[in-house]
């Protein structure tokens, strides 16, 4: 299917495409399917998007699923090679397998099913601050864990169903807390939330306790960084100081509203 | 300079997320060539392959390590 948008109709998991029976491909992507679409559908009922935000559910689960294809075919290939020149040449990359490591990354006996990238999204902002690392716009949210009011828990947890900016701080203390607070007043809504060096509690905003500076080293993020998050928990921008102007500017390019 | 062992594998220009992408990436492109070719037309492929690849290394301290890797076990 070319797309998964035609008029009024929208399709979703086995309904827009289908994948080899392994990987976990199939129940992963028709889920993520569904995390992609339900909140730009949510935002187009309540008129809060116009209905192309639409036509990027498609384009980018579109994308995904050609990349599930992809490497379920190429599993298939090396499992169950096509021909002599295929079986000399897979029992070949065995072999050295045996001694190599390069030999041993090529051995292909299932790449595991994970989130796609959507690197390169009409959604996204582009970055214009340098980061490190892979937690680039169109990535999905990797966790790492913090502590919540003391206790043990999960970045992933926290994150989800609705836009968020994730601001990261030294000391949370001292976070200007003005321009977040007008972030979440605004018509689609981005729930701030302060990730610390140290532990903090601030009235009216979760602060999570960066416990094993994992959030700063798995994000590259320093005093002042910031994510900007879908609801569905892929990055859509991110900058080193926080910018009411620019995290309103990436919101409305995220929403289809630019 | 030693042959190298490790992945290697890479494209200027372009990220690759997953460490198994880019030698993903050659494989299709190795399997595909060979792709509706006889016996005969694939091993003339993989001889010219050899030789091209052969040069362009150049090393023949290189070149001739890994023929003695290549031959052990067959």
């Amino acid at each position: 299917m070319a797309r998964f948008n035609h008029g009024r109709v929208l399709f979703a998991g086995d309904a827009a495409h289908q994948v080899s029976p392994f990987g976990a491909r199939g129940a992963n992507s028709g889920i993520q399917d569904t995390d992609n679409l339900v909140w730009k559908l949510k935002l187009v009922i309540d008129g809060r998007a116009p209905a192309r935000l639409l036509d990027t559910y498609s384009e980018e689960r579109v994308f995904a699923a050609d990349e599930n294809i992809m490497n379920s075919t190429r599993s298939t290939d090396f499992i169950t090679p096509k021909g002599a020149i295929s079986r000399t040449f897979r029992n070949a990359v065995l072999q050295l397998a045996g001694e190599h490591a390069f030999a041993r990354r090529l051995v292909n006996s299932g790449r595991l099913s994970v989130p796609s990238i959507y690197a390169g999204s009409s959604l996204n902002t582009a970055d214009a601050d340098a980061f490190a690392g892979d937690t680039v716009p169109g990535a999905p949210a990797e966790d790492a864990p913090v502590a919540i009011d003391g206790d043990p828990g999960w970045l992933l947890d926290a994150l989800g169903n609705r836009f968020q900016l994730l601001v990261y701080a030294d000391d949370p203390t001292r976070v200007d807390l003005a321009p977040l607070a007008a972030l979440r007043a605004a018509p689609v809504a981005v729930e701030p939330i302060i990730v610390g060096a140290r532990a903090a509690s601030l009235p009216g905003v979760r602060v999570l306790h960066d416990v094993k500076r994992l959030v700063a080293r798995r994000y590259d993020a320093r005093d002042g960084s910031a994510y900007l998050l879908r609801p569905d928990q892929h990055v859509c921008a991110r900058w080193r100081q926080v910018d009411a102007a620019r995290v309103a500017a990436a919101l409305a390019r995220a929403t289809g509203n630019d | 300079m030693a042959l190298n062992l490790n992945p290697n594998f890479n494209e200027a220009g372009k990220r690759y997320f997953r460490d198994f992408a880019p030698g993903d990436d050659f494989y299709e492109m190795l399997i595909a060539a060979h792709r509706d070719l006889s016996a005969d037309r694939s091993a003339v492929l993989n001889a010219k392959l050899i030789v091209l690849l052969a040069n362009h290394v150049g090393d023949l301290a290189v070149l001739r390590e890994a023929l003695a890797r290549a031959r052990d076990g067959t």
